[in-house]
């Protein structure tokens, strides 16, 4: 099937096959690798994008279901060589080891501070329940949306 | 992994979907939010030959003031639900138990039709749907009909639901001025819950208790809405919560440990209702 996408404000077109899952048709279809699959389960949110601008792991989305949709990805947030603040924030505070978890963190991230602009430590901790950091990074991970919400001035 | 392949359809209408249905039968499946769906065919635990998806029918996510009720569509996402005021004031108990659902991720995709229509027992809407005595409608070739959320779940993963009929409406008698608890046990951030409890206090007095995975299917605790209709305390009525139930045995817990739990969170939950 036929499907347009826009990713990243370019217009994506491609034949698809109805199962392709949609962060299979991001990486391999269209060649945007910095989302990750981290399960099988739905669980860890290493493959968290935005779907019209809300929180979504790809993998358990059907790529025919994003057809019409406008959909970013962590390639999409920085402003040209001018990180995103909450990128700036990963960056200062050290919310990331290896970095496998990082660009679904800072989408779900990203996404979490547009619906609670202010939260506390522990509505971030909710608020980022969908992924798994297998180094086990949370701490500074928190402290980098806090740090984000706060306007990121250190 | 990668599910088996299907033929896709894209349902315009309700009408549509339901005549997808009525043409393919069993081999069909519905695809709304995808978050119950798309795991199991990824396991390909589930290998529907057709998949007619009904997540773009807008017409049906919406949540209104019906007077004595409020009616929900089925599509309606769970972050909505979350988030909606007439919601939190008319019904709060889905409210709240919708954001203890999975994660935002899951919230931003899943519905309530879906979660309902799934009949998964370790699902937690069901629970407080049972507890507010929600009333379900049900949509197929020969129109619509209404169904009692104690007639819905028939069995693990199975509904009253026919192979050509959908979800369209999920109506909640108001509950202004109620009381809530719910409780859900579980040891990770995001698990499902091992055992949960919605409980219900009405402002006239009227009681709804409904339970997590204590059965093969989401479960009324008739047993303790009885005993506290009887005059029990919150603490004597909770002891009766496993009765009727036939829980199973899994990694998380045995069957002994399942009704402790039940017990002990629907004591919580009748507390945290001002029982
Ligand atoms: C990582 C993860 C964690 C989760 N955690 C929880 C949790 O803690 N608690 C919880 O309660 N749930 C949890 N869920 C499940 C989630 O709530 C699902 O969204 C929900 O159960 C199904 O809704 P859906 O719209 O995604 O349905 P789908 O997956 O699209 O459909 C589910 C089933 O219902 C049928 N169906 C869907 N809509 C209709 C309709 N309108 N009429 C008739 N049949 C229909 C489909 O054919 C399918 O068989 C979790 C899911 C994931 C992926
Ligand atoms: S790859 Fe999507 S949740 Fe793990
Ligand atoms: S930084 Fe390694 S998985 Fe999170």
């Amino acid at each position: 099937m036929e499907i347009s996408v826009t990713i990243n404000g370019a217009t994506h077109t491609h034949d698809v096959e109805p199962r392709t899952l949609l962060v299979h048709y991001i990486r391999d279809v269209v060649g945007l690798t910095g989302t990750n699959i981290g399960c099988d389960t739905s669980s860890c949110g290493a493959c968290t994008i935005h779907v019209n601008g809300e929180s979504v792991k790809s993998c358990t989305m059907f790529a025919v279901q994003a057809d019409g949709e406008d959909l970013l990805t962590i390639e999409g947030l920085a402003d040209g060589d001018t990180l995103h603040p909450m990128q700036e924030s990963f960056r200062q505070c050290h919310a990331l080891q290896c970095g496998y978890c990082t660009p679904g963190m800072v989408m779900a991230a990203v996404s979490f501070l547009e619906e609670n602009p202010n939260p506390s430590d522990r509505e971030v901790r909710l608020g980022l329940e969908g992924n798994l950091c297998r180094c086990t990074g949370y701490h500074n991970i928190v402290k980098a949306v806090l740090h984000c919400a706060a306007g990121g001035e250190q | 992994m990668i599910p088996a392949a299907f033929d896709y359809v894209r349902a315009g209408s309700a009408d549509e979907a339901i005549a997808a249905l009525a043409t393919h039968g069993d081999e069909a499946k519905l695809l709304a939010g995808g978050h119950s769906l798309i795991p199991l065919m990824r396991f390909r635990l589930a290998r529907p030959a057709v998949v007619v998806d009904i997540g773009r029918l807008d017409d049906l996510s919406y949540i209104r003031d019906g007077g004595d009720h409020v009616a929900i569509g089925a599509l309606t996402r769970h972050r909505d639900v979350e988030t909606s005021e007439l919601v939190a004031a008319r019904a709060g108990l889905l409210g709240e138990v919708t954001s203890h659902v999975g994660d935002p991720q899951v919230r931003h995709r899943g519905t309530l039709g879906g979660a309902v229509a799934h009949g998964d027992p370790a699902s937690d809407i069901p629970s407080a749907l049972i507890a507010l005595g929600a009333t379900l409608v049900a949509a197929g070739p020969q129109g619509s009909r209404e169904i009692s959320v104690d007639d819905f779940f028939s069995g693990f993963l199975e509904t009253a639901l026919a192979d050509d009929e959908m979800l369209t409406e999920v109506r909640i008698p108001a509950a202004d001025g109620a009381r809530w608890g719910f409780e859900k046990f579980n040891r990770r951030a995001q698990d499902w819950a091992i055992v949960g409890v919605s409980a219900v206090v009405r402002a006239g007095g009227d009681v709804g208790v409904g339970l997590v995975n204590m059965h093969s299917t989401p479960v009324r605790a008739a047993a303790v809405e009885g005993a506290l209709a009887g005059g029990a305390s919150a603490a004597e009525a909770a002891e009766l919560a496993a009765e009727g139930c036939e829980p199973t045995e899994d990694l998380n817990a045995s069957v002994e440990y399942r009704q402790h739990l039940a017990r002990v969170l629907t004591r919580r939950a009748l507390e945290a209702a001002g029982l």
